[in-house]
């Protein structure tokens, strides 16, 4: 099987990191050899798999040794549960220096150095929940990820943020052959949202591969720095991530997205009755002004 | 005198934009423009100032040459430090010939390069701290140096480095100004905002410092500023100003030193040489002060005579009449020069362009010469440069404002000058082109230019270039016209 590349992409404090690594450890379960690339300046991306706070990254490992040229492979690469393979970009600290130019340097760097062996069927990138500047596109540029996964929720702001990536996957889809391969819906038990987020999906032309429910569970696993899959392998949520992991070696649903303009997203909300309909006589006035 | 009249030189205009694409047309039209002496305003006439268009090959400089490179560097006796990757301190070192007195590495520092040297760690986590680390062995390794300033390469504007933050911390370490400047290249259209930065880094940083510490000043006290010592230029221009009875307290910034610049509120008077790149603290002394400033221009003993005697109109008598005294001293002198050389120049015609006050203010040394400048322009002036050249350029003259390598290769062939005065980028291609040519940046490594003596220089070396002998060498012997047999049988 040839490598597949995939991104997981949504908006901050979402859950990307905890459902790719619960996704990954399905994968592994079942044989597949993985490896998980953290693009994120936290390095919280791998944790769960390999136990540990956070790995040591790429950035802090080359600013210890000089330069990004004085590291070898296995300097930042961790194996894990199920033999994954496990790499954190890492960056700076809040408010200085440029994070965006360390994951462009992280990715740079394992390529270079044949990190992505023919015997790895696939690689995950965990990306930063705001793609605020070309760094973090970096990983669906040409060559890098053809598949792109958002996590989202029924909440309004993940909706948004949700399709502004793909706004961003359109503009790199066009030049290359990088692909939206379906929503991801970790909930967060608002009303329908199982509905909502099918509907999003076919307004953006693409599925809703997978609806993973709230569970306690989780946060047990991540108490004790692991997975579902690994802690507790009967629970029935390990089950949802398998489920996902199935969906996703079995996918075949790549699209330029469609993106929706603001409006359309509203009129959606509206009509799950998440968002009020809008009263245009309350616009710009102020309470005192609406009193009177 | 000019060859060209006013129509064939418009003809030329729009013959030689004609090759443009029809928005570079557009632009480049705005650039260019026939002298009329008459224009009181050169907005009407001519754009200057504004982004050059892509693939013109324009020869401007950036922010960063113009802060570190220009009103910066030359301060000798602190540290410049070229704040990220090496190569823009590297390349560009010991790049403009400021002389200056001292021994370098150990009490001045101008030729050095002093880098931050950037690698990718350094982007990703920020810079601050290595800032930090190379003012502290800087510290160690130079301790006569008299301050640092801190020049910001690009990368600095990106990342968000928060250099004041590192300077101010550092200066109460090592107690002497440390100076954030934030000169990234990419701001602006050209060096000149580099220049405008610069002067607010001074502004903000240098001149207060010693606002409140008493002075033993005289009423004679001026302060040169804008000279960058070209070639010596700050020094044969010092001297006929101590001569005429006038104490130079400050002279910024070539062989200047911090303290000076410190000193210069205490002036009576500015001197204002470089126009463009100094007279945004000019105006800043002249409101915060009250210290009243003028432009002088010291090329050539016309203009050197003219700018003396309107120096010394701010000041009493004696000044006045030492200002006589030098003129009358060098006189002989003078008329010696030009006796010498403008039998050999006159009517030579010259085109000038360069980067923002030569293009007007060598204008008068030509001419006392016997030369005509018939066509000028500036590579980053602004619109009161323009105004002022108006006046000093013959009408039908050609001005142009951030000429294109195109554009000044087809002028000249047409114009065909016995001389062009510009930077090193155009030296070889008009030098091959049979061109006599003269650096008019780093005085083709001659210099000084400025004041009497400098004068003398400036003539022996347009004479040298334009009646070298390899000029009339340029065509290969077989390829030259046959000579008729009968002359040959009369040799």
């Amino acid at each position: 099987m040839a490598l597949r590349q995939c991104a997981i992409y949504g908006k901050g404090g979402i859950g990307k990191s905890t459902t790719t690594q619960n996704l990954v450890a399905a994968l592994a379960e079942s044989g597949k050899k993985v490896m998980i690339v953290g693009c994120d300046p936290k390095a919280d991306s791998t944790r769960l798999i390999l136990h540990s706070k956070a790995q040591n990254s790429v950035m802090e490992l080359a600013a210890e040794a000089g330069s990004v040229e004085d590291l070898e492979l296995e300097d930042v690469l961790s194996v894990g549960f199920g033999g994954i393979k496990c790499v954190e970009s890492g960056g700076p600290e809040p408010g200085v220096g440029c994070a965006g130019r360390g994951v462009i340097t992280a990715i740079n760097f394992l390529e270079e150095e044949g990190a992505y062996d023919d015997e790895l069927d696939f690689v995950f990138y965990d990306v930063l929940g705001d793609v605020v500047c070309g760094g973090f596109a970096m990983p669906i540029r040409e060559n890098k990820a053809q598949e792109i996964y958002i996590v989202c929720s029924g909440e309004m702001m993940a909706m948004y943020a949700a399709n502004n990536i793909a706004k961003g996957i359109v503009k790199y889809a066009n030049s290359g052959s990088v692909r939206l391969a379906g929503l991801i819906c970790n909930s967060r038990q608002t009303d329908r949202e199982d509905e909502l987020i099918e509907a999003l999906a076919r307004m953006l032309g693409t599925q809703m591969i997978h609806f993973i429910p709230r569970a306690n569970s989780v946060q047990h696993a991540e108490i004790r720095r692991m997975t579902v899959i690994e802690y507790d392998p009967t629970n029935p949520q390990a089950d949802e991530y398998r489920q996902l992991a199935n969906k996703i070696v079995n996918n075949k649903k790549f699209v330029i997205p469609t993106p929706i303009t603001m409006d359309e997203l509203e009129a959606l909300l509206m009509e799950f009755g998440i968002m009020e309909v809008e009263d245009a006589s309350i616009i710009g006035k102020k309470a005192a002004e609406i009193a009177a | 005198m000019s060859a060209l009249t006013r129509e064939e030189t418009e003809a030329l205009i729009q013959e030689v934009l004609e090759v443009y694409p029809e928005k570079a047309r557009k632009d480049r039209e705005k650039h260019l423009m026939v002298n009329d002496q008459s224009i009181e305003q050169s907005k009407k006439c001519i754009t200057s100032n504004r982004k050059s268009l892509p693939g013109v090959m324009t020869v401007r400089g950036c922010a960063y040459a113009g802060s570190k490179g220009v009103v910066w560097g030359p301060i000798k006796d602190m540290i410049h430090i070229s704040h990220g990757p090496v190569g823009c301190g590297q390349y560009s070192r010991a790049g403009r010939r400021n002389y200056y007195v001292g021994t370098t590495g150990v009490n001045t520092f101008g030729t050095m390069n002093f880098t931050s040297d950037f690698q990718e760690k350094d982007i990703v986590f920020g810079g601050d701290k290595k800032l930090a680390k190379v003012i502290t062995e800087i510290e160690l390794l130079f301790p006569l140096n008299k301050g640092i300033s801190v020049q910001s390469e690009c990368p600095i504007g990106l990342i968000g480095d928060d250099i004041e933050a590192v300077s101010k911390k550092a200066a109460k370490e090592i107690d002497k100004p440390v100076v954030p400047v934030r000169c990234e290249g990419f701001r602006g259209v050209s060096q000149s905002l580099g220049h405008h930065i610069a002067n607010d880094a001074i502004r903000d940083w240098v001149l207060p410092r010693r606002d409140t510490q008493e002075f033993a000043g005289t009423p004679y006290d001026v302060a040169v500023i804008g000279d960058y010592n070209i070639g010596g230029d700050a020094w044969s221009s010092r001297i006929l100003l101590e001569e005429m009875g006038l104490r130079v307290i400050a002279q910024w910034s070539g062989d200047g030193t911090i303290a000076e610049m410190e000193m210069t509120p205490n002036a009576k008077l500015n001197l204002i040489h470089c126009y463009r790149s100094m007279n945004y603290i000019a105006r800043h002394m002249e409101e915060k002060y009250s210290i009243p400033w003028m432009e002088y221009n010291f090329f050539g003993p016309t203009k050197v005579a003219e700018s003396l005697r309107a120096i010394a109109a701010h000041f009493d008598d004696k000044i006045k009449e030492g200002a006589e005294r030098v003129i009358a001293k060098y006189q002989a002198m003078m008329d010696e020069v030009i006796a010498k050389y403008k039998p050999r120049l006159q009517g030579k015609r010259v085109m000038l362009y360069v980067g923002g006050l030569r293009p007007r203010h060598v204008i008068g040394a030509y001419e006392d010469l016997g030369m005509e400048v018939v066509g000028t322009g500036y590579e980053f002036g602004h619109n009161d440069d323009y105004d002022r050249t108006i006046k000093d350029m013959g009408n039908a003259t050609l001005i142009y404002d951030d000429v294109t390598g195109f554009e000044f290769e087809e002028f000249v062939k047409r114009v065909k000058p016995d001389l062009i005065g510009a930077g090193i980028k155009e030296k070889y291609i008009f030098q091959k082109m049979g061109v006599p040519f003269r650096q008019m940046h780093s005085w083709d490594y001659s210099g000084p230019y400025h004041g009497y003596d400098g004068f003398a220089i400036f003539a022996r070396d347009m004479d040298m270039t334009i009646n070298n002998p390899c000029w009339g060498k340029m065509i290969a012997p077989w390829l030259k016209p046959a000579e008729p047999e009968a002359l040959k049988a009369a040799a």
